[in-house]
């Protein structure tokens, strides 16, 4: 700030006490600041309450204004519409022979779909369920017995297990291994021996007629 | 300043190896501020938080953006269809950047008629400088990402402009392009630098804003400071002034987003890009209006090609501004004691306004004439008003200082001035 002013009247010696004249501008300047900062948040005063509500009215209000602000943002960040279009898809099991499984592909998931054999079938619903580390009938996981709908991720850290191919490693179970960390599912696509805590899912899927299923 | 005791040991336990509160306390509190300020002060806030609402958008715009020319129209409209909330996000952005630049217009045309830029403010006029040219920059790029016609042609011709660069021209723009047109490698550096200048104009204004503190802010009478009795602390005062104008500033934002969102576009970007097919009519954003105007209203200047001189006329009716604090000869800062500036600033004002009409217009006959008379004037104001008008403009009064207006003149101080004692000044007098 620029003090060196040539037109300042002489400052008041130090020590030299006011006249009745200066004393009484002091006062009226101090009384005008005084004015200027009375709006300052202060101590307690008479207006202090009316200031309060004003002032946590307002935060709360720009603080729902932000969170109307902040949600589209966040939601743009979920699958977008184009990314639910491709939500089901439609499979027929024509081609696919008894012993066979294909894998399809569901919101970039693989599905298992296993032709199962009576052999298998019956492997899968004559189990102990109290032996099972996530009891569940096989006739709750499946629509119809010679069909397993499964999502083909382990569920401990979502590797592929194998089991797919004839020639892959099927587990100690005859269904599927993971090879990551050695899980094995049995021929329902139940956890049996290893890390994963969960059956293989089985997705939400319809039978549009016998031959065509449409999963999601 | 570190003399400061906190209360909470916590506070103070960081303060001491961090001193974030000091500094807050000091940047709020003990930062003196002139006490009459007018909202035409507040548009250098909004443009910061308008910075910021650019980068937010755009960062979320940027991880639905796909920059490759087969896919960047698509994704935009994919963003305006499929994504949640995405047309929000886009509109946000695209109103934004025409209201960052009609907040900055104003920010700067404010520092033109109070004398912002005068001795000592000299170093934040300069920064400023810098984030408008940043701006433009910017703005520019970000309007190619779009890939639609206006995008593609505009990203051309502006390239093209560099081809007016005697011997070298060509390289450059076969540099600049990545290529021999404007095409996928173009646009891929569009959308890095797009991504990145802003974090550059944020580092300025970083820059800008300690260049501000160090000189204080000016104020409407121009006058400095003289004392406690012509200062405020910024808070509460001005965060309260500056969030009326930011309320205001965010309802208009909002009425435009929601009701008028491509009032300000041009409607032949919503053509895919066509490299084969220029649009009839070819217009920047208003914001580049007027030196589009004069970028084509200039003719061969004796050996300069026309070319040449309308690349250099353009850059320069902005390089102009980095020389203002020299050209303008004045001592006084206020428009408001200069009653000849004042006229002449308004003049410059319509004058822009003439320009950016004419922008927009073919350059064809009397609106030709127009531009050239407009950008004409435009450069008289810097190269010959400014300078003359400090020599032979007489100044009205200047008040003693900025309170002196509201204390009336007495026995003891006839200036309207009193010497208080240091203990009742300022910032220590008060809770």
């Amino acid at each position: 700030m620029d003090t060196a002013d040539k037109h300042a009247p002489d400052p008041i010696p130090k020590g030299r006490p006011l006249t009745a004249l200066e004393e009484a501008e002091r006062a009226r300047v101090q009384a005008l600041l005084d004015t200027r900062y009375m709006a300052d948040l202060g101590p307690a005063d008479a207006g202090w309450g009316r200031r309060q509500f004003l002032f946590l009215t307002s935060v709360a209000t720009a603080f729902a204004g932000l969170n109307f602000f902040v949600w589209p943002f966040i939601d743009s960040l979920n699958p977008a519409a184009d990314v639910q279009a491709l939500a089901s898809v439609e499979v027929d099991l024509t081609p696919i022979k008894v012993g066979q499984s294909i894998t399809v592909v569901w919101r970039g998931k693989p599905i298992f779909i296993r032709h199962r054999t009576e052999a298998e079938i019956a492997a899968a619903r004559s189990v102990d369920l109290s032996q099972l580390p996530d009891p569940q009938p096989d006739a709750a996981r499946t629509l119809k017995p010679e069909w397993l709908v499964v999502v083909g991720v382990c569920n401990h850290l979502g590797c592929i297990p194998r089991g797919q191919r004839p020639t892959d490693p099927h587990g100690a179970y005859a269904g599927w291994f993971c090879p990551c960390h050695g899980s094995h599912f049995d021929t329902s696509g139940r956890i049996r021996k290893g890390p994963a805590p969960n059956n293989l899912a089985v997705p939400q899927y319809t039978f549009i007629d016998d031959e065509h299923i449409r999963i999601g | 300043m570190a003399t400061r005791r906190w209360k909470n040991g916590f506070v103070r336990w960081i303060d001491a190896r961090f001193p974030i509160f000091t500094a807050t306390h000091h940047q709020l509190y003990e930062y003196p501020m002139p006490g009459n300020l007018n909202y035409w002060w507040n548009f250098g806030s909004i443009a910061g938080i308008i910075l910021v609402v650019m980068i937010f958008s755009g960062i979320f715009l940027a991880m639905q953006y796909q920059p490759n020319t087969a896919e960047a129209f698509d994704s935009v409209e994919r963003i305006m269809r499929d994504v949640n909330y995405g047309w929000l996000m886009r509109y946000i952005h695209q109103t934004g950047s025409s209201l960052f630049f009609a907040i900055v217009y104003i920010h700067i045309f404010r520092g033109f008629y109070y004398g912002s830029y005068k001795s000592p403010r000299e170093i934040t006029w300069l920064t400023g400088c810098l984030i408008f040219f940043a701006m433009m920059a910017t703005a520019f790029m970000g309007y190619v990402l779009v890939w639609g016609q206006m995008s593609f042609w505009a990203a051309t011709v502006i390239t093209n402009l560099f081809t007016a660069v005697p011997g070298i021209g060509e390289s450059i723009t076969t540099w600049l392009w990545g290529g021999y047109a404007v095409a996928n490698p173009t646009l891929n550096r569009f959308f890095a630098l797009h991504y990145l200048l802003p974090f550059v104009i944020f580092a300025i204004v970083a820059l800008h804003l300690v260049a501000l503190h160090t000189t204080h802010s000016n104020n409407p009478l121009g006058v400095d400071m003289k004392g406690p009795q012509d200062t405020i602390p910024f808070h509460p005062y001005y965060t309260v002034k500056d969030l009326v104008g930011l309320g205001a500033f965010a309802t208009l934002f909002a009425i435009m987003v929601f009701f008028a969102p491509d009032a300000l576009s041009e409607p032949d970007n919503f053509i895919p890009a066509d490299p084969l097919v220029t649009p009839e009519h070819i217009v920047p954003e208003w914001y580049f209006l007027p030196f589009y105007a004069i970028l084509r209203a200039v003719p061969d200047i004796g050996p300069i090609p026309a070319k040449l001189a309308g690349v250099i006329a353009m850059f320069g009716a902005t390089l102009i501004w980095f020389l203002v604090p020299w050209l303008d000869r004045s001592k006084v800062r206020s428009a408001k004691f200069r009653p000849l500036y004042q006229v002449f600033f308004w003049v410059l004002v319509v004058n822009c306004l003439v320009l950016g009409w004419c922008g927009k217009q073919l350059p064809e006959g009397v609106f030709l004439t127009i531009s050239r008379i407009a950008t004409g004037y435009y450069f008289f104001h810097f190269i010959v008003l400014l300078p003359l008008l400090g020599i032979f403009e007489r100044p009205r009064p200047l008040p003693y200082s900025i309170s002196a207006p509201i204390l009336t003149p007495s026995p003891v101080s006839p200036a309207g001035r009193l010497e208080l004692a240091p203990a009742a000044a300022g910032d220590e007098a008060r809770p």
